[in-house]
């Protein structure tokens, strides 16, 4: 039983996530018809509350809405005048009372859309949070890699990157978990979250051991401007030794996808010829991205708060 | 009425080292005398049979948040929550605004107390001027005003060289230096322990290391300037220990741990609730344990509240941006009665660490129900099982973790100086 | 039966582990296959130009149907009639209702919608919503010239103004009883029948 919100991939049960992926596979297929919408959402209204700004998440929200034939509202509170006049809650139950059908929030700060959960009746789905969560990506990530490898199971999918700072990394961990996969971290030991096996993972500071027979490998974006000098030396040393390309991609399977969030930074977490072409899978992410929030939103938009029932199952 | 007689309770004097059924004489201020039968002659008499008789707690370090943000606390409605808990006696911290470094304002504290605080208020001024952790302040002057300790908690002194020379200056004044230990360089921006729930919170984590560098550097500089230092909120495994081996050592050290560090770890922060988030931060299990087999044996010397109202606006942000702190005032014994319940500590033993040390370490009189002290008494009803609404508690600000939980032992009546000021069915007596 | 609420959690995702509750069989697959034989004459009766025919399928009931008078239409007037399966689920009128969002099946149309005629085929038909789903939903598909319906099993008890052009058998029923098409073991595989289930304490299906 999916509950009412969508705060993280942390307390989903596996047949949760099953039930989202398979409800993705027919999300797809309504966008490979001419007539890409469907009218299952029409008059129902989804608010994109975006206190953090990105385009290609809230893009991706916004087709999938539209396709499900929803309205779709942006609401993106400049950051300076929301810690001033309004506070996050009260922006909430301002919305609130317009009742909407769906939230989705994004914040820099962990813990915000559950917060934001605990005052609104309408359901809540996690766009990112902080280093905590990002559902839809690691459900949409998920997805590839079934589609891809015709299961999870049994796979070995290693995480590179700077996984302390990482709301990707952490969703991908539980989800891949939940599913079977064996789960492998590396990166430069600053960047490895104190006690980070505790989640079931094994961590490294080598690339190539991590890459050992993995099936699936995904770099994760440096923020070069904050953390250069100070979590590593610079972005050079990084690309030379956690940087992914075509050489030290021979430690892992011969059939190794790869994978990333996006945006690349070309030439630091993959050189700029495994940015494009096969092995990386990263467009097919991006096309799955959708088919991934329309399953979203049509799980979970709209569904009425049980009187009662826990605010944030999920 | 001046004279008052506390019949047939459980005497606890930590001072005398009396554990025994007694009544205790209260007139003109003063214990006038205690034992079995004593006579009424003309006295109120209060029965107390069930219940403890302890000298009134004493508090090292509270935040009352008067001058400046009287919106979340001031003199008044701190002093009022603090005898609800059973507190005679409250050490304020300096950080207001403008910061306690200056005789003027350390007067200001006193007189507000005088005038309409039922607790006793006891000023701690900046070790620093404007807390700004580079020239020291009026030490001796400040004594002399009233201040009975130097403190910059609310920030720490990074400058090692000004640590010591502060040491070094207390001396003339031999009085203890309160120091808040955290390596701001280490903490960064942590808000939640550096540990497994920091990593699933995703929030920037505060290391025990940030608290443990700067114990041992404090310890070190006490033990080179033979300065009195205190070391405020102990909350690491890593820090009760040097304080073992410092005390071992023969360095002049005492300490404090708050209930809260007491009663939770940081697992408590996995729902983000902002009332979780303090400084230093609820830590691991190993670190709790730690802490109190440290205020069992000792190494940790009394229990501070560190009450620290923040108002709800504050609090309903974000968890980064929350200010830190929880207030304690009522709770606090309920709480720690959990030491005696689990067999850690007899009654006598939490009554010294709340009561008599911190008189001891302030070097003020109380702590005691000696005939010729100060009638500061609390009578304890250990059993009382009581629900905790902040709302209805006298402090203004609600920043509990323990908001509707019901909570098992309560002050029934607290007195200052003779005078009934507190009485658990009727609530804060007026003067 | 095409509007359905999905299996609670834990169980598999595809119908039919559940051991078949007890009912009475309404057409057996003798039955079946000589309704199904009956209604492809008539469909061939009805259009002229059987070069234009698209067996439409409404998931799941309708699919193992749609497929058999394929066969047919093909062994009678040998024309290759192309199937197609649509499933209803996104354009249903209730979904706001039910507590848990449905499970969604698949959709397959090989062929173009454009200038055929449509023959939407499902097993059971009762209140008419989702034959209006599969027609909102063929819309969107193209402009068909002229769409048909086939229903195995009329039920009546319709909510909407939709008329059966072929139907297998007109059976009363008491709306709170269950009628659908099912083969062993609970799947549609093989041998199938048409079974009258009694009225589910828990609730309308």
């Amino acid at each position: 039983m999916i509950g009412s919100d969508l705060l993280g991939i942390e307390n989903l049960e596996r047949s949760d996530i099953e039930r989202i992926l398979h409800t993705a596979v027919h999300m797809r297929e309504v966008g490979e018809r001419e007539v890409k919408k469907v009218p299952t959402l029409r008059g129902r209204t989804i608010v994109n509350l975006f206190f953090e700004s990105s385009t290609r998440t809230r893009a991706s929200f916004e087709i999938a809405g539209k396709r499900l034939s929803a309205d779709v509202v942006n609401f993106s509170p400049s950051t300076s005048s929301m810690r001033k006049a309004e506070s996050i809650l009260d922006t909430a139950r301002t919305l609130d009372a317009m009742d909407p059908d769906a939230v989705i929030v994004r914040h820099e700060v962990s813990g915000v859309p559950k917060c934001i959960a605990d005052v609104l009746d309408a359901p809540v789905i996690n766009a990112g949070d902080g280093a905590h969560e990002h559902p839809t990506q690691a459900l949409l990530d998920l997805f590839t890699v079934q589609q891809e490898k015709g299961r999870i199971d049994g796979l070995t999918v290693t995480i590179v990157g700077d996984i302390l700072h990482s709301r990707v990394a952490r969703s991908n961990i539980y989800g891949f978990l939940k599913m079977g996969a064996e789960v492998r971290v590396a990166a430069p030991p600053p960047m490895i979250p104190p006690a980070i096996e505790e989640l079931g993972v094994k961590s490294y500071t080598s690339l190539r051991e991590a890459l050992d027979g993995a099936d699936v490998v995904m770099a994760l974006r440096i923020q070069s401007e904050r953390l250069a000098g100070s979590y590593f030396p610079s972005v050079r040393e990084y690309a030379a030794t956690f940087g992914l390309d075509r050489s030290k991609l021979h430690y892992a399977k011969e059939d190794a996808i790869v994978m990333h969030p996006g945006p690349v930074n070309r030439g630091v977490e993959l050189a700029h010829d495994l940015a494009d072409h096969r092995p990386s899978v990263i467009l097919d992410q991006v096309r799955n991205g959708v088919a991934i929030r329309m399953a979203v939103l049509y799980l979970y938009a709209g569904r009425k708060r049980e009187r009662g029932q826990s605010r944030s199952a999920s | 009425m001046n004279r008052i007689l506390l019949r047939g309770g459980r005497l606890l004097d930590p001072a005398s080292g009396r554990d025994e059924r007694s009544d205790v004489l209260l007139e003109d201020g003063v214990v006038k005398a205690s034992g079995a039968g004593l006579a009424a002659s003309g006295a109120q008499v209060i029965d107390a049979a069930g219940c403890w008789i302890a000298p009134g707690f004493v508090d090292l370090h509270c935040h009352l948040r008067e001058p400046g943000q009287e919106y979340k606390e001031d003199i008044a409605s701190g002093g009022r929550a603090a005898v609800a808990g059973g507190f005679t006696s409250v050490a304020c911290m300096a950080n207001t605004h403008p910061v306690n470094d200056d005789p003027a304002m350390t007067d200001y504290i006193l007189d507000r107390a005088r005038q309409d605080s039922p607790a006793r208020v006891l000023p701690i001024a900046a070790a620093t001027r404007g807390l700004e952790g580079k020239v020291m302040t009026e030490m001796v002057t400040l004594v002399a005003a009233g201040a009975v300790a130097f403190s910059d908690d609310g920030k720490t002194i990074m400058d090692s060289g000004v640590m010591r020379r502060v040491l070094q200056y207390s001396r003339l004044v031999d009085v203890p230096v309160i120091v808040h230990c955290e390596d701001r360089t280490l903490v960064a921006d942590g808000v939640v322990n550096e540990g497994p729930v920091s990593t699933r919170l995703g929030l920037p984590g505060n290391p025990a290391v940030a608290e443990e560098v700067h114990i041992a550097r404090d310890l070190l500089l006490a033990e080179a300037t033979g300065a009195r230092l205190h070391v405020a909120h102990v909350s690491t495994a890593g820090g009760v220990a040097m304080i073992r081996r410092a005390r071992e050592r023969g360095i002049c050290v005492t300490a404090e741990v708050t209930p809260h560090h007491l009663m939770l770890t940081d697992a408590a922060a996995l729902g983000f609730d902002t009332n979780t988030k303090v400084a230093p931060p609820l830590r691991s299990d190993a670190d709790r344990k730690a802490c109190r087999e440290g205020l069992v044996d000792g190494t940790l010397d009394a229990i501070a509240t560190d009450h620290a109202p923040h108002a709800v606006h504050e609090k309903d942000l974000e968890f980064t941006q929350a200010p830190p702190g929880m207030i304690g005032f009522e709770t606090a014994l309920a709480l720690v009665l959990d030491l005696v319940r689990q067999g850690e500590l007899t009654p006598l033993e939490l009554v010294r660490r709340l009561s008599t040390n911190p008189a001891r370490i302030l070097h003020r009189p109380g702590g005691s129900l000696a005939p010729g002290a100060p009638a500061d008494v609390v009578v304890v009803d250990p059993e009382r099982r009581w629900t905790y609404d902040p709302a209805k508690g006298y402090s203004k600000s609600r920043n509990s973790p323990w908001a509707g939980q019901t909570l098992t032992g309560r002050a029934r009546l607290t007195f200052v100086a003779g005078r009934l000021v507190y009485d658990v069915e009727r609530g804060v007596v007026a003067p | 039966m095409a509007q359905e609420t999905p299996p609670p959690s834990g169980r598999p995702l595809t119908r039919g582990s559940d051991p078949a509750p007890a009912g009475r069989t309404l057409l057996d697959d003798t039955a079946i296959t000589r309704a199904l034989t009956r209604i492809a004459h008539e469909i061939l009766e009805r259009n002229e130009d059987a070069s234009r025919l698209y067996l439409v399928a409404i998931p799941n009931g309708g699919v193992p149907l749609a497929r058999r008078l394929a066969a047919n239409l093909s062994q009678i007037a040998d024309v290759q009639v192309p199937v197609g399966v649509l499933d209803t689920t996104l354009y249903r009128d209730d979904l706001m209702l039910t507590g848990e969002r449905p499970l969604l099946r698949a959709t397959e149309m090989p062929s173009a919608v454009d200038e055929r005629v449509v023959v939407l085929v499902d097993d059971v038909v009762k209140t008419g919503r989702t034959i209006r789903a599969a027609m909102d939903a063929l819309m969107d598909f193209g402009r068909p010239r002229m769409v048909q319906v086939v229903g195995l099993i009329d039920r009546g008890h319709r909510e909407l103004p939709i008329k059966l052009d072929y139907v297998g058998k007109n059976v009363p029923t008491s709306p709170r009883e269950n009628v659908c098409l099912r083969g062993r073991d609970g799947g549609l595989e093989g041998p199938l029948e048409v079974a009258l289930l009694p009225a589910d304490p828990r609730g309308d299906a």
